[in-house]
């Protein structure tokens, strides 16, 4: 298959320069930060438009659907998504680019592992709907709902369809790389491209199929400065709670639920540094079947209660267990939703 | 031997009919206390439902919190988690950390909606063949009356076709067959996705 240059009108590509293989960026449900991230590689966005022909990114620039569509299979070197998989057009997208991508990368946590959208698999569509349409925050007297199809006099209007739960990029098309974080570090983000640039232009190796791109094989404890040495806690406290945190010492030997032992590496482990426990956002650590899993494992190795109501009574130091072991992995973890919510109802 | 098996070999006593649920129960047991008892219940020939499948670990200790999810996620109805008595533990003070990893669990279970009587914790020493056979009659009972699990697997190879892609085909939305990288077909592009 021989790539064609992208042709935006400019005539007949006659006596051009050899294509540059051809980059997509989508964000399906996210919060836009992925590509806020992207941007933030400063200088070296000049070298990802030196180095692809940018057919899609729809946060920064002009790209229909359509042209995507015109492609041949194959054709696109490189597509980033960056969000998760929500909505029927989103998993149609994800699909279609699939299609016409050699390279599929997941990229940060919404994509890779359902982020905080992926909280919404604890609701199921009538509630998250509801939520949104009849609170008290919402002007909406005639408590109206969207409808995914609505006849006009011109025809039939769709909207997109909101899906029962909320999926990870990978649970619907196959992927080759991950990028994790939320969002991934800037300079996580370059070391990965580029290592992909260099595999383009046969300069250098094309990692594995199924690595994490752009971070550690190791745990943020394992990055972060503090001291461990008791390893003993007798409970949990809140952040509010305390007035001051040791500097020097692990928050969660201070008591603070930090995510650290089971969290991969790659951040730099900068919020412990500043005395605010790690909360996950680079997903599960190499080698972790299931995020909230290993840190359930880890919390149980550390509290020092043995009698039945005394555990209890430290547990009651984390009210929101869910929320605490699953806050960026919920979608893409071995339960992956609520019973509530994949016994949808259809409403 | 017939064409088809039975559905459901019926209870010592045939009350109940063929068609009974019978729960599928994962059993993790430790070497020292709890899988000796489940032996000795075998050599007492002291009868227990066959819907447990028991595995046997070092220790209670040694039970990952990974292993319960997947059990749930890969469709057991429940999971006995057995052990040492506490202060018994054959590694001193293990069975604690799996006490400690059990209420964790059972918090987040029923955070996502699974009966808390899906997750069950006994303590059975070496000697108590007959009482670990009792307790796994007991959660069998306790398993069959709340009825079938079913969780749905999340995973790509599974997701398409059972019960999550059934409830999206239910409501008319996307369900295109199991993706492939190579040589996946894609139907015509829906109104909504080309704008």
């Amino acid at each position: 298959m021989s790539p064609i240059a992208g042709s935006n009108g400019s005539g007949t590509a006659a006596a051009r320069p050899p294509a540059k293989p051809k980059l997509a960026i989508f964000g399906a449900a996210s919060c836009g930060g992925c590509d806020i991230a992207i941007v933030n590689i400063h200088e070296h966005i000049v070298d990802v438009a030196n180095a692809f022909d940018i057919v899609l990114w729809p946060t920064v620039m002009d790209g229909k659907y359509s042209d995507i569509e015109a492609l041949a299979d194959g054709e696109i070197a490189v597509t980033l998504v960056s969000g998760s998989m929500r909505t029927n057009e989103t998993v149609h997208l994800a699909r279609l680019l699939r299609r016409k991508s050699q390279i599929m990368v997941s990229f940060g946590s919404c994509a890779s592992e359902g982020c905080i959208p992926g909280l919404a698999n604890l609701s199921s569509r009538k509630q998250i709907i509801d939520t949104a349409f009849s609170t008290s925050s919402t002007d909406n007297p005639d408590n109206l709902r969207p409808v995914w199809e609505c006849e006009v006099p011109e025809g039939v209007l769709h909207l997109p369809e909101f899906e029962p739960v909320l999926r990870t990029l990978d649970q619907v098309v196959d992927v080759d790389y991950t990028i994790p974080g939320c969002p991934p570090e800037s300079n996580q983000i370059w070391a990965a491209l580029e290592a992909v640039v260099k595999a383009l232009n046969g300069t250098g190796p094309l990692p594995p199929k199924g690595s994490v791109l752009g971070a550690g094989n190791s745990t943020v404890c394992d990055e972060c400065a503090r001291k461990r040495d008791v390893k003993k806690i007798d409970r949990f406290v809140r952040i509010q709670q305390v007035a001051g945190f040791d500097p020097e010492i692990c928050l969660l030997e201070q008591g603070l639920p930090c995510n650290g032992p089971a969290t991969r590496n790659g951040c730099g482990a900068l919020c412990p540094a500043v005395s605010a426990p790690c909360i996950g956002c680079y997903g599960a650590a190499e080698g972790v079947v299931d995020y909230g899993a290993r840190l359930m494992s880890a919390y149980a190795s550390v509290v020092q209660a043995i009698k039945p109501e005394e555990i209890d009574k430290v547990l009651d130091g984390i009210p929101d267990p869910v929320g605490q072991f699953y806050r960026f992995s919920l979608a893409g973890s071995l339960l992956h939703s609520s019973r509530s919510a994949w016994q949808d109802d259809g409403e | 031997m017939s064409a088809q098996a039975p559905v459901a070999p019926a209870p010592a006593g045939g009350v109940a009919p063929a068609t009974t649920f019978e729960p599928v129960i994962i059993g993790f047991t430790c070497n020292w206390c709890s899988y000796r008892a489940a032996d000795l219940a075998g050599t007492a020939r002291t009868k227990y439902p066959p819907n447990v499948r028991l595995i046997r670990l070092m220790c209670s200790g040694r039970l990952d919190p990974t292993f319960v999810l997947k059990a749930f996620s890969e469709g057991a109805d429940a999971v006995l988690v057995s052990g040492c008595h506490p202060g018994e533990c054959h590694y001193i003070e293990q069975n604690y950390k799996a006490l400690r990893r059990f209420k964790l669990l059972q918090r987040t279970i029923e955070s996502l909606g699974i009966e808390p009587q899906r997750l069950q914790l006994v303590w059975a020493s070496a000697a108590e063949g007959v009482r670990l056979a009792n307790e796994i009659a007991r959660v069998t009972e306790e398993v069959r009356a709340i009825g079938p699990l079913n969780w749905p697997v999340g995973n790509i190879v599974d997701i398409d076709g059972v019960s999550l892609e059934a409830a999206w085909e239910a409501t008319g939305g996307d369900a295109e067959g199991p993706p492939e990288t190579a040589d996946c077909v894609d139907p015509e592009p829906e109104p909504e996705a080309a704008r």
